[in-house]
């Protein structure tokens, strides 16, 4: 079976800011390879500046690759043929749901602008329909995106994403700024969503405890790199990248009795332009050696589906994670 | 809960919201109420208005008519037959300052009108076309506003000769660039915003992105500033009329009666006077309304808290 | 005498005719040394009991019940000046968003120069060195160069520290800290919990943080305050509230944080229907009712009573016996 999304080696170069004729470019990604099935969750996670925005932008036909190939159903996305195909089989929640609706556009005409878009048939009742999927009341048509709760425009935002039958959702933090309680809402429909519609959904996301419950792979994003890939559970229980291992231990936990006396990962992811050499995770890494500061380690195969790369991934693996951390 | 019709099979219907729900701290139509308590706003609205009425009932409102002379009655002082007294050939002035209005309006809401559209359209092209076009049409509109008003007024007249037409044009030219400036810089600030970037993952044409989802919302801004503008052009018609590089006489135009006052001053100082005010009140009344509409449609001048 | 002690608090907003309830009769304590957590939702009125604290509330806020005192002294019948001078020595705060608490044109070592005016007796020198030490204290690796920067120059991170220094600069007995984590990726928010553990040892001061993060809760607190619909539902000491929620808020609230669910869930789990309407007239009941899955008649009815379940522990519910 052909993946809905396939990435092969891909690497994206941003222009830096300034510059007129000659820009600068600045490589935001690279060697990313990826793919999402035909109702498959894959989650990306890493902090802010790990990439993971840009490569939901490229996944979505919003910045082009600058090197290796990004495949939607079989077919590659730099043939404008397959581009004009995802703009109607695939969509996007934007991080900020509110912003993603045009100030000046209700909810009835702003759910049923895809269909506007590309001339489908749909009357008055359509956006009524389209709402009642996402579980608003019809009368919420008639309102602003001003007028919006954050967990009512999200799900605007999610009716409006449904709207042409997409065979890919990609989701950018989809319940951030939303209350514990709604969070919960949200995820739960576009999980009913994935099996009812058998839709691929990559979720991008920071949250590791949400991630856990919503997402079947996951893929790790630092410094524009993948660092481990892998089913979710296995990732979660046994992470194979020092990386990994510090994002699970930064998780914030509820209860007081398991609090740590350390924080997990110290310093800040570095910045792009001054990428260190080597594995650009050690210079926050607590079991950096001489070789991780000399070698760029590569992803690698631990297990059937399970990639990592750190020169010690074995190691890491096969301790608890607990105290791996010191 | 009621499964709808269209719900979609095995989709367990999540827990519907009611339509009364606590919608953010909004109140509609806030704008309109803030903008209705604010005097001055009124005041030029209704200012506004009374031109507006004036310049197109001006053939029934008109007393007299404009161009009918009787010079055995020139340079009468306002009297119960003539509100505002005659000019030097006797045309009755009240008549002519109504009709003057319909000038004085018609030049600075055509040229304002159509200065807006250009701009816009060229603003958000600049905004939202490609690069090196917007490194055109920037060029461009920056040599037009290093142009002195004007002397370049005075040359495109010299050139075209005196008329409506040739003011209407010489506002144009000199307020395309700056609108279009105004919107170029709203229109690239828009294109990153996520809703336009969610037009183009749906696969939204760039002229449906520009019309419906662009235009509505540098429109607003824009009206404002040009409400403020069109005092501007009624000042520079009646400047440029006084001066007689604007509408030729007869035509009425309130800065020719100036013109024509200014000349018998001494014997006859009412046609100043009376030529001055409607050009005072029209001047106020559209500032006003800009500034009311400003502050009410402008949330940053807006007094309005809330529950964060 | 306590730290901080607001007693029976009670806020409104009125805006084009609406009277909303902000703050219900909100009463709670605050110890030197201690970290007191203020938990709740969009709505519950946390982010306004925050403004209280701070002086800064909107124009349209009425106080009408209640008192706030810091060490016996009303805050709210304090005139300008005198809250001016509590402010600093008094309260500090640290927001949301730091970027807020700094004046983008100037730099931060001379912001913080600038915030210590109320030691008269320090040359500028002095307050620079000051400066720098404390940046240091909050985990900036280098401080003298981040004195020299502009705060736009700063990642998240290290504005939030430098936020939190500017705030102790003030050697403050209070520090108010508003989501301080919210804006931060969680690499950096443990490290900004962690700087604040560390800082309650080190300081004298107490520490209250409002958020709607329970595991911000969970790793720092040594109380918490769980507030809904403008009222505290719930208070005790973090241990308890997890452990042995009383209040049906709180345990529907601790039972959807993801992170407190083991293994992979089907379903999150949810708490329907949403935060009550606080305009007024406000409904007798108790304002969790329409969501509780174990409201009775009287729930809809009746105000709920205030019941002691301990010594600093309290429920407000029908349903809670002590």
């Amino acid at each position: 079976m052909t993946a809905v999304l396939g990435a092969r080696d891909v690497a994206i170069d941003l222009p830096l800011p300034g510059g007129f004729l000659a820009r600068r470019q600045l490589n935001i990604l690279s060697g990313i390879t990826l793919s999402v099935d035909k109702g498959e969750t894959l989650a990306l996670v890493g902090e802010s500046g790990s990439g993971k925005t840009t490569l939901a932008r490229a996944m979505i036909g919003l910045l082009p690759v600058s090197a290796g190939v990004l495949e939607f159903r079989g077919q590659p996305l730099s043939d404008p043929a397959c581009r004009r195909r995802l703009r109607t089989e695939a969509a996007m929640l934007f991080q900020d749901a509110r912003g993603s609706l045009s100030p000046r556009v209700s909810v009835g005409n702003a759910v049923i602008e895809p269909l506007a878009i590309h001339r489908r048939p749909r009357d008055r009742a359509t956006a009524g329909r389209m709402l009642a999927k996402v579980g608003l009341a019809p009368e919420m048509a008639a309102r602003f995106p001003h007028e919006l709760s954050g967990g009512q425009a999200r799900r605007v935002s999610v009716a409006r994403a449904l709207a042409l039958d997409p065979a890919l959702l990609v989701a950018d933090e989809p319940t951030a700024g939303l209350d514990v309680s709604v969070q919960g809402e949200i995820l739960n429909l576009l999980a009913d969503l994935r099996r009812d519609l058998g839709l691929a959904l990559v979720l991008i996301s920071h949250n590791l405890a949400m991630v856990r419950h919503v997402s079947d792979r996951i893929a790790v994003l630092y410094l524009g790199r993948l660092v481990e890939t892998g089913p979710t559970d296995q990732v979660l229980a046994r992470p194979a990248h020092p990386y990994t291992q510090g994002l699970i231990a930064a998780e914030p936990n509820p209860d007081p009795r398991k609090r740590r006396d350390h924080p997990a990962i110290t310093g800040e992811i570095p910045s792009l332009i001054a990428r260190p050499r080597g594995c650009g995770f050690a210079s926050r890494c607590p079991f950096a050696q001489d070789r991780c500061r000399a070698e760029t380690p590569t992803l690698r195969p631990l297990a059937p589906g399970r990639e990592a790369a750190c020169h010690f991934a074995e190691t890491m693996t096969s301790q608890p994670i607990r105290e791996t951390i010191p | 809960m009621s499964s709808g019709p269209d719900a979609l099979p095995g989709v367990a219907e999540p827990a519907r919201e009611e339509a009364t729900e606590e919608a953010p701290f909004v109140v509609r139509g806030a704008g309109l109420r803030a903008f209705l308590r604010d005097p001055m706003g009124v005041t030029g609205a209704v200012l506004v208005a009374a031109f507006l009425l004036m310049a197109i009932f001006a053939p029934w409102i008109a007393p007299y008519d404009p161009m009918a002379l009787n010079v055995m009655n020139k340079f009468q002082p306002p009297s119960w037959q003539h509100w505002a007294g005659t000019d030097q050939l006797g045309r009755d002035l009240l008549s002519r300052l109504i009709w003057g209005s319909r000038t004085a309006l018609y030049i600075a809401l055509v040229a304002t009108g159509v200065s807006a559209v250009l701009g816009i359209v060229l603003g958000m092209i600049a905004g939202y076309g490609p690069r090196w076009l917007d490194a055109v049409l920037v060029l461009i509109f920056d040599s037009f506003s290093t142009l002195p008003m004007i002397l370049f007024a005075l040359a495109v007249i010299t050139v075209l000769g005196p008329g409506k037409e040739t003011l209407i044009l010489v506002v144009v030219l000199i307020s395309v660039p700056y609108y279009a400036r105004l919107i170029r810089a709203q229109t690239l600030s828009m294109r990153e915003s996520d809703y336009i970037q969610a037009e183009r993952t749906m696969g939204a044409s760039a002229f449906r992105i520009l019309g419906v989802h662009v235009a509505p919302n540098v429109v607003g801004p824009l009206l404002i500033v040009l409400s403020m503008d069109i005092p501007v052009v009624i000042m520079l018609e009646a400047g440029l009329s006084y001066l007689g590089f604007g509408v030729r006489p007869p035509e009425p135009s309130w800065g020719n009666i100036l013109n024509d006052g200014y000349v018998s001053l001494r014997s006859a100082p009412h046609m100043v006077i009376v030529a001055g005010i409607p050009l005072v009140l029209s001047t106020l009344g559209f500032t006003f309304l800009g500034e009311g509409l400003r502050d009410a449609l402008d949330p940053r001048f807006r007094r309005f808290g809330g529950p964060r | 005498m306590s730290l901080l002690e607001v007693t029976d608090l009670s806020l409104t907003y009125a805006s084009d005719g609406v009277v909303v309830e902000a703050l219900r009769d909100v009463s709670l304590t605050v110890e030197a040394g201690e970290v007191v957590g203020i938990v709740g939702e969009s709505g519950s009125g946390k982010s306004t009991l925050a403004a209280v604290l701070n002086g800064l509330l909107p124009d349209n806020a009425r106080i009408t019940k209640g008192a706030v005192r810091i060490e016996g002294t009303d805050l709210l019948t304090l005139p300008e000046a005198g809250r001016r001078r509590l402010r600093g020595p008094g309260v500090a705060m640290v927001l949301q968003d730091p970027m807020q608490a700094f004046n983008p044109v100037l730099t931060i070592g001379r912001q913080l120069v600038d915030f210590q005016h109320h030691l008269k007796d320090l040359s500028r020198a002095d307050k620079a060195a000051r400066a720098e030490a404390m940046l240091a204290e909050v985990g900036i690796s280098d401080p003298a160069a981040c004195l020299r920067r502009f705060p736009h120059e700063l990642s998240g991170g290290m504005r939030q520290r430098a936020a939190i220094a500017a705030a102790l600069l003030l050697t403050p007995r209070l520090l108010v800290a508003d989501e301080p984590t919210t804006a931060l990726d969680v690499t950096m928010e443990a490290q900004i919990l962690h700087l604040l553990r560390r800082l309650r040892t080190d300081h004298a001061g107490a520490i209250v943080i409002i958020t709607h993060h329970l595991g911000v809760v969970g790793e720092i607190c040594d109380r918490v305050h769980v507030m809904y619909g403008g009222q505290i539902v719930e208070e005790g000491p973090v241990d308890d509230i997890h452990h042995a929620p009383a209040h049906p808020y709180t345990q529907a609230l601790i039972a959807c944080d993801p992170a407190a669910i083991p293994g992979r869930a089907a379903r999150l789990p949810t708490i329907p229907g949403r935060p009550p309407p606080l305009r007024r007239p406000v409904p007798k009941g108790c304002a969790f009712a329409p969501r509780c899955p174990a409201a009775l008649p009287q729930c809809r009815t009746e105000a709920p009573p205030r019941v002691v379940l301990g010594p600093r522990r309290s429920a407000l519910c029908h349903r809670v016996s002590p």
